[in-house]
């Protein structure tokens, strides 16, 4: 399989398909037993996941993860040290801290969230949860957004929210992003191709009109999973 | 030289056998309910102390019998009022609620039976060698070893064969399917855990005859049980028979060539493992945590 | 939070703690008791940097604590009667210590960390027991004193008053917690808070979690070796019990009794502890039970201690 840079790949697939699995081997939390996995011209297959971290790969997780008894600013601004390479570092200078202040803010501007910086991120509402942990995602300026049912137990207001998110993500910042879906009316609103998975192997691959018209796509998943 | 070798190798299966006996008992208790007892010394003293103190009614063969049997029901009891509190939480309070519970039965052992040693004294048909030549093959040694040999098998028949053993490999494996099978987890835990507490209490009653008892019996023989289950695998239990008859081998070898570091050569065999394969011989992956 | 609601906790414990030797003996103590609160809330805080914050449960660190005590008291037996340098090596040794045990443990976490660094301080302990023609072995080292220091030409005559060597003892207190309060608000410290709240997120943001438990741990043991070096001064002796598994024990429950997601917790976890095993054990022979029992009620009943059942009372 391969994806090109700038496009909005959806994948979508039964429960049980592999889609998770997938995403744990691209962004290195499993290890695969055959095959290999190259990103920009760079084989990482062997790399560690914090590692490819760095090389521009990052994700956000079914079940949200964010750090509960941190602060939404907080949770925001420990990728942003991290991403610019300061994780170990024991103290800063004021320039960089406010540089690191002021990307701070303008995540949480992106997100809606600015005036709820201050509030614990487990005690926040799910659909703002998940804004978080799209925003850490994206405070480590990935080329690669591997995102894992983001909208996932959201209602309409939240999948609208999210959606537009992710579009404004793709179209400004022309990032890649591969989506892992259930909704499809979010997959056939954002998607540049889709990819079926089912039972661990690809069952199909092409646009939203093509897999719309695909028999056997048709037949095992969109009637069943239409929301 | 051979002779002080073969009694060292000897001395160290027995004591290996012990190592393994508690940490047996301790493994089961970690694996199905994610909770190290570290009172498991503990329980261990109080199964020796009970056996000491019931011998002059039922004699020796009397407490050897009833002593484990009422460490396992006070077990049965603790966990049910204490331990059980502390499931799904963080591991940390487990921890240290059973390092509480080891302070108190350290400290009630020295209240009730002083904290001196006391002679624990063993039949005089055990206590004779069976031979001149190999003077060390008392019978009170071999004795120890067949009995745990017994408690072992035993062991290992009843979570093979029996229904019981059947659901607590199952839910060593996965508690929440388990449950949803019907199978009544919190009678399950009470149970493995008085299993557990068993096996310590038997492991006292045997290590008072042969090391001697007072109260800091029991906290002297955990670490080495938990050397046991790290070097034996994590998650296993012939892993852990398997690392707590090795460390006894190497300590008894040891003390023949380097004897001030008997005691230490297992926390050097314990250090190899964590570096070269930190799940331990037989250890299964993914339980690091 | 105004400047003031921020900073006035810490001035009113500097203020206290300044003072101490002032009051002490009007409340019925004395400056001994004094100074073993501030050495204990500096065990339990470099505990805490670990474990209350770094998330990681370590019940071994009275091994560092007592390769402290033991450097310190060695140095000053059998090379030279020099406080500081006591120090020092006490200081090295620990931290040497924690950074290669550290690197062997680091892979794993929960409960089997936890039961390594159990064992690993039964090593210690053994080796402090059965080398007894140097350390002493049961009966303790003895035979050595807290020398005066001699800093620009100022005599800090700590051996004979116990007040200076309380004052050295809040000093080194001071500079340790500052430097741990330093760490902890920065991009490193924040490093570490997320590794406790979800660690696999944590390394899906990039962070190389073993290293940073690894320095985690270094610190922590360096600090509790400081305080390791402090007790044998206060005490002119130490012994085996200083590498004891209960005195591990003993770190946490000060941690979390106070506790353990504020950084002044274990201050006053080991202020209620130390006071309490003072007034008990002068009453009782059966101490241990009564720290048991504290143990226990405080997990069933008080798990985030007594400031966080302060904060609890205070706006959400």
């Amino acid at each position: 399989m391969a994806i090109a840079p700038g496009e909005l790949r959806a994948l979508i697939g039964a429960n049980g398909a592999g889609k998770t699995t997938l995403f744990n081997l691209l962004s290195g939390f499993v290890a695969p037993s055959s095959g290999r996995i190259v990103f920009d011209g760079t084989d990482i297959t062997a790399r560690a996941a914090h590692e490819r971290v760095g090389m521009g790969i990052a994700r956000t997780f079914q079940i949200t993860e964010v750090f509960p008894e941190l602060t939404v600013h907080e949770n925001l601004r420990i990728p942003v040290e991290s991403e610019r390479g300061l994780r170990l570092r024991p103290w800063l200078s004021g320039p960089v801290a406010r540089q690191i202040q002021s990307r701070v803010e303008e995540l949480l501007e992106l997100g809606g969230l600015a005036q709820k910086s201050w509030r614990l991120a487990g005690e926040l509402p799910h659909g703002d949860q998940r804004t978080t942990e799209i925003l850490m995602a994206l405070a480590l300026k990935p080329r690669l957004l591997l995102l894992d049912e983001p909208t996932a137990g959201m209602g309409e207001q939240e999948t609208y929210e999210i959606t537009e998110l992710v579009r404004g993500l793709h179209r400004e910042r022309s990032l890649t992003i591969l989506l892992v879906e259930h909704d499809m009316r979010v997959v056939f609103h954002l998607a540049d191709r889709i990819m079926v998975m089912a039972e661990g192997s690809l069952l199909a691959d092409g646009t939203p009109a093509q897999i719309a018209a695909d028999e056997r796509v048709q037949a095992a998943y969109l009637g069943a999973s239409a929301t | 030289m051979l002779q002080l070798v073969l009694f060292n190798v000897f001395n160290g299966l027995i004591v290996g056998a012990f190592y393994a006996l508690m940490a047996l008992g301790l493994s089961l208790i970690l694996n199905l309910s994610g909770v190290i007892n570290f009172a498991h010394g503990g329980f261990l003293a109080l199964g020796a102390y009970i056996a000491y103190s019931l011998m002059p009614l039922v004699g020796f063969w009397g407490a050897l019998l009833v002593a484990p049997l009422l460490t396992a029901v006070l077990g049965l009891a603790v966990e049910r009022v204490l331990i059980r509190r502390v499931y799904g939480r963080d591991p940390l309070y487990s921890l240290l609620l059973t390092f509480g519970l080891a302070y108190i039965l350290e400290d009630l052992a020295r209240y009730i039976w002083g904290a001196q040693s006391v002679p624990y004294p063993i039949p005089e048909a055990l206590a004779r060698p069976l031979s001149t030549q190999f003077f060390f093959l008392t019978g009170y040694r071999l004795f120890m070893v067949a009995l745990v040999a017994l408690a072992v098998a035993a062991l290992f028949f009843v979570l093979g064969r029996t229904r019981l053993g059947m659901r607590i490999r199952a839910g060593t494996l996965d508690l929440e399917t388990v449950s949803a099978l019907g199978v009544n987890v919190r009678v399950l835990r009470n149970l493995n855990f008085g299993l557990g507490i068993y096996l310590a209490g038997l492991a006292g009653v045997l290590a008072a005859g042969m090391l001697g008892l007072q109260p800091t019996i029991g906290t002297s023989l955990i670490m080495p049980s938990f050397v046991a289950i790290v070097v034996g695998g994590l998650g296993s239990l012939p892993g852990t028979l398997l690392g707590g008859l090795l460390i006894g081998v190497a300590s008894g070898l040891a003390t023949v060539f380097m004897p001030s570091a008997s005691e230490a050569i297992i926390y050097v065999m314990m250090g190899l493992v964590l570096l070269v394969r930190p799940r331990g011989l037989l250890g299964e992956e993914g339980r690091l945590k | 939070m105004t400047r003031l609601q921020q900073l006035g906790p810490t001035a009113l414990v500097w203020l206290v703690l300044l003072t101490m030797p002032f009051w002490i003996n009007a409340i019925g103590g004395y400056t001994e008791l004094a100074s073993r609160v501030v050495v204990m809330a500096l065990a339990a805080t470099a505990l805490n940097f670990l474990l209350g914050y770094t998330g990681t449960l370590s019940f071994g660190h009275a091994a560092y604590f007592g390769l402290g005590a033991y450097g310190v008291g060695m140095t000053l037996k059998y090379l030279v009667p020099s406080t500081t340098l006591g120090m020092l090596i006490g200081v090295v040794v620990g931290t040497v210590a924690a950074a290669v045990i550290g690197a062997l443990i680091v892979r794993l976490r929960g409960v089997y960390f936890a039961m390594v660094t159990i064992a690993f301080g039964q090593v210690f302990y053994f080796i402090a027991f059965r080398w007894n023609t140097v350390t002493g072995g049961d009966d303790g080292l003895t035979g050595w004193q807290r020398q005066p220091i001699d800093l620009a030409g100022i005599r800090l005559d700590i051996q004979h008053h116990d007040v200076a060597f309380y004052y050295l003892a809040l000093a080194c207190f001071a500079a340790s917690v500052g430097a741990m309060a330093l760490l902890l608000n920065s991009p490193f410290g924040r490093t570490l808070q997320a590794i406790r709240e979800n660690e696999r997120r944590a390394r899906f943001l990039g962070i190389a979690v073993e290293r940073h438990i690894w320095l985690s741990f270094v610190i922590s043991c360096a600090f509790v070796s400081l305080a390791g070096t402090l007790y044998a001064l206060l005490n002119n002796f130490t012994d085996p019990r200083a590498l004891r598994w209960d005195l591990s024990g003993n770190f946490v429950i000060m941690a979390v009794l106070g506790g353990m997601r504020s950084f002044w917790g274990p201050l006053i976890g080991a202020a209620v502890f130390v006071v309490l095993q003072d007034y008990v054990s002068s009453h009782t022979e059966n101490w241990m039970s009564i720290v048991g029992l504290i143990f226990v009620l405080v997990v069933l009943f008080f798990p985030r201690g007594v400031l966080g059942l302060l904060q609890r009372r205070g706006p959400a």
